[in-house]
């Protein structure tokens, strides 16, 4: 069992949970990610590592409620265990002084990018951050983030923060203002429209793009291909070769479908567990 | 000279669940012997001196002896016998191809039926189980502390013993449970998990630990595990856990299920009792199962069982290739799984939302024998047809997971990825650390596997030994 420290609500569908685990913080790298199960009837689901703290072996998550399982562990606080707790998984991001990057952090997509930015910095490259949500609510960690980067961009895309407009919008700019020869490397981790349409726009410029893949996954250890995806036409497992690819070797309409696989039944385990007229729903 | 007995040409029938009914349900299949037939069974063996029924055992079960004291109504003596070699019994007299080793021997059955070994040896496991069970005498602590990486057959085995010799053991799993392929392959129709756990609690018995959610190669190598953790002998058991795919177009469509995946979110995740549970699964109406071993005919018996009104196992060789074990070909007949021999697909055909409509397949024939001494088949050209179905499961095999192997330092690595160790010790080219089961064999079976576990248990408490001395 593995406790949870400490909870924030960054609003009423994002939390950020600190987990005590040390074993998955004392070798966690940026870009790696963990699998948890809340409870003994749960589901297995992969989140990101948002950050970690090797000397007091905490992992912290920031998590979307966008279905039973996270809806359920946005309910637990702080003193609540979680069942299970596994990590770190995945391929760390390969960091190293490529010059100038940029990275781009969509909705929740923000909390993986933060530590992942902040390898980059400390490796001496001149991190441009562009973080974007939907509406100003969904918007967290700008603080955290401009810690880490050099520059940082704040966009909205309904502009009830700062400026109107997705993060494709600011990364066009950017590129533009400062000349596509000097952009290293374009790191984007958000939802799966949001990187796909981060690699429409590097593409044309011919810059280099990794994004991190939120496939579907199982046990993340790569021993069922659930999360398989295509990567420069090859079929690659997201768990153990990923999660980040080259974002312009992806097969993002094949990712998009996969996806979707269990829809209907992650609606009906939703409705469940939201019914309140005593059917067995809310456990 | 023992009196003449009366010979029973046939082994006692085993109560099983009517077809009909079975496959709506997730219950055992095979209800196991009551006492009287127990007894009744034990009383067909012939006690012969020469006891060529061992040979056929890997884990060198004292079976004449165990079987003895059944007829004697002894069964707690006979579980007691049984357990000096076997971890697993109940495990054991469920899931071993009892027809290729110890029963393929009893002379009984050079004329007649050989007497039903496993089927006594799950008795008299089930007797203990549901009695409560005796702890085994364990040696004194020798003060050694030894890391089994992997909880399947071959560590759960490898760890048993050497507990039993008297080292601290700690087992590491990747998953939440332990178990490995007992728990999230075989399905809970064959092999109940009350099952597995209550064995799994037994072990724990004799002082082994067991980590679960612990991923070597991830949160810690074997190196760590020796230079930082201050273990001093490593067993590797991490099995063949790295799903084959087909490698042809169109096998990453919605539908499209590797059997590891398949079973795991059955077996393991509990899918089919969804939405009490939360994972959930798919199944179409009509399902097509590629392969034709063991874990095929767990899929094609699983799909159905999950509401597939058609469930097919296409295999590309006949019937007579199969390599599933001959009871599950037959429980899965009687079933009503449909089966296209000599048929494999070249091609997943999708809708336009990405699910599967149908497999292109073509017909093969069978040619000379190749390597494994099988006859090759040989596709046919032009006999192309298509298969109308909306779910593939893919059960052509697995490789060994790679994570432990590519991450532990000076470690000799066979062809397939597979951790190269002397067959006769267990012993791999790294000092200290040894491996057995699929890991080292490719996909093989649970006694192998735990065959290898007692064989590495053996030399690692020898190494220890002379580490000490």
């Amino acid at each position: 069992m593995f406790k949870i420290l400490d909870k924030q609500v960054f609003s009423p569908v994002i939390k950020q949970m600190i987990i005590e685990a040390p074993r998955v913080a004392r070798r966690c790298q940026p870009g790696q990610f963990v699998i948890l199960r809340i409870h003994e009837e749960g589901e297995r689901i992969p989140l990101t590592i948002a950050d970690f703290d090797r000397e007091k072996g905490t992992i912290t998550i920031v998590f979307q409620e966008v279905g039973k399982t996270t809806r359920q562990l946005g309910t637990l606080e702080a003193g609540d265990y979680i069942r299970d707790f596994v990590g770190p998984l995945g391929t760390p991001s390969h960091i190293e002084n490529f010059g100038t990057v940029i990275c781009v952090g969509g909705g929740v997509g923000i909390a993986p990018v933060f530590p992942i930015a902040r390898a980059l910095k400390e490796a001496g490259n001149h991190v441009i951050s562009i973080i974007g949500a939907r509406t100003r609510d969904l918007l967290f960690w700008e603080d955290r983030m401009r810690e880490v980067s050099s520059e940082l961009f704040v966009t909205t895309d309904d502009g009830s923060y700062v400026r109107k407009g997705f993060v494709t919008d600011v990364l066009k700019e950017v590129i533009e203002d400062r000349g596509k020869d000097n952009i290293n490397l374009v790191l984007a981790i958000g939802p799966q429209p949001m990187m796909r349409a981060c690699c429409d726009v590097t593409r044309d410029y011919g810059i280099k793009t990794i994004v991190s893949l939120n496939a579907l996954m199982v046990d993340g250890t790569g021993m069922c291909g659930c999360c398989r995806v295509t990567v420069g036409g090859q079929t690659r497992f997201v768990c153990v070769d990923g999660p980040e690819f080259d974002g312009h070797q992806v097969d993002f309409a094949e990712l998009a479908r996969r996806s979707a696989t269990f829809r209907a039944e992650e609606q009906r385990a939703l409705e469940r567990h939201t019914c309140q007229c005593g059917c067995g729903g809310g456990k | 000279m023992a009196e003449k007995k009366e010979i029973i040409p046939r082994k006692h029938p085993m109560p099983s669940q009517d077809p009909l009914e079975r496959i709506r349900n997730f219950n055992e299949v095979a209800l196991g012997y009551d006492e009287e037939t127990a007894v009744a069974e034990a009383k067909r063996c012939l006690q012969c001196k020469k006891e060529p029924c061992r040979q056929g055992c890997p884990v060198e079960v004292d079976i004449p002896a165990f079987i003895r004291l059944v007829a004697q109504r002894d069964f707690a003596g006979a579980i007691k016998k049984i357990k000096e070699k076997n971890a697993l019994p109940a495990v054991c007299g469920r899931v071993c191809p009892q027809e290729n080793q110890c029963e393929k021997y009893c002379t009984l059955g050079k004329k007649h039926e050989p007497v039903g070994i496993g089927r006594l040896e799950r008795f008299c496991a089930d007797w203990e189980l549901a009695r409560g069970v005796q702890p085994q005498e364990v040696a004194p602590p020798t003060g050694f502390k030894v890391a089994v990486v992997g909880s399947g057959p071959a560590g759960l085995t490898c760890a048993a013993d050497l507990a039993k010799l008297g080292h601290r053991v700690t087992i590491f799993e990747a998953l939440h449970v332990a178990g490995g392929v007992l728990m999230y392959g075989i399905p809970e129709f064959r092999l109940p998990k009350r099952v597995v756990q209550a064995e799994i609690e037994n072990l724990k018995k004799l002082g082994v630990e067991i980590v679960t959610n612990a991923v070597v190669g991830k949160f810690a190598t074997v190196d760590d595990l020796m230079e930082e953790e201050g273990f001093d002998a490593v067993f590797i058991g991490t099995g063949a856990g790295l799903p084959y795919f087909m490698n042809i177009p169109g096998e990453n469509s919605c539908g499209v299920y590797s059997a590891n995946e398949f079973l795991t979110r059955t077996n393991l995740m509990k899918a089919y009792l969804f939405p009490e549970w939360d994972t959930p699964i798919k199944v179409g109406r009509k399902v097509a199962v590629i392969g034709g071993g063991n874990v095929a005919m767990d899929a094609a018996r699983t799909a159905l069982r999950l509401g597939a009104e058609e469930s097919w196992i296409v295999y590309r060789r006949s019937e007579k290739e199969l390599p599933a074990r001959h009871e599950e070909v037959e429980h899965a007949k009687e079933e009503g799984i449909k089966f296209a021999f000599l048929t494999n697909p070249v091609r997943i055909l999708a809708d336009e939302n990405g699910w599967v409509k149908g497999m292109e397949c073509l017909r093969y024939e069978l040619g000379e024998p190749d390597e494994s001494g099988r006859r090759r088949p040989v596709p046919i050209p032009g006999s192309e047809f298509v298969m109308e179905v909306d779910t593939v499961v893919v059960a052509i095999g697995q490789a060994p997971n790679p994570l432990v192997p590519r991450t532990t330092r000076g470690l000799e690595l066979g062809k397939k990825g597979n951790i190269v160790a002397d067959p006769q010790t267990g012993a791999t080219s790294k000092p200290g650390v040894f491996a057995g089961g699929d890991v080292v064999t490719g996909a093989a079976t649970v006694i192998l596997a735990m065959g290898a576990g007692r064989v590495a248990a053996r030399s690692i408490h020898d190494y220890l030994m002379k580490k000490k001395a």
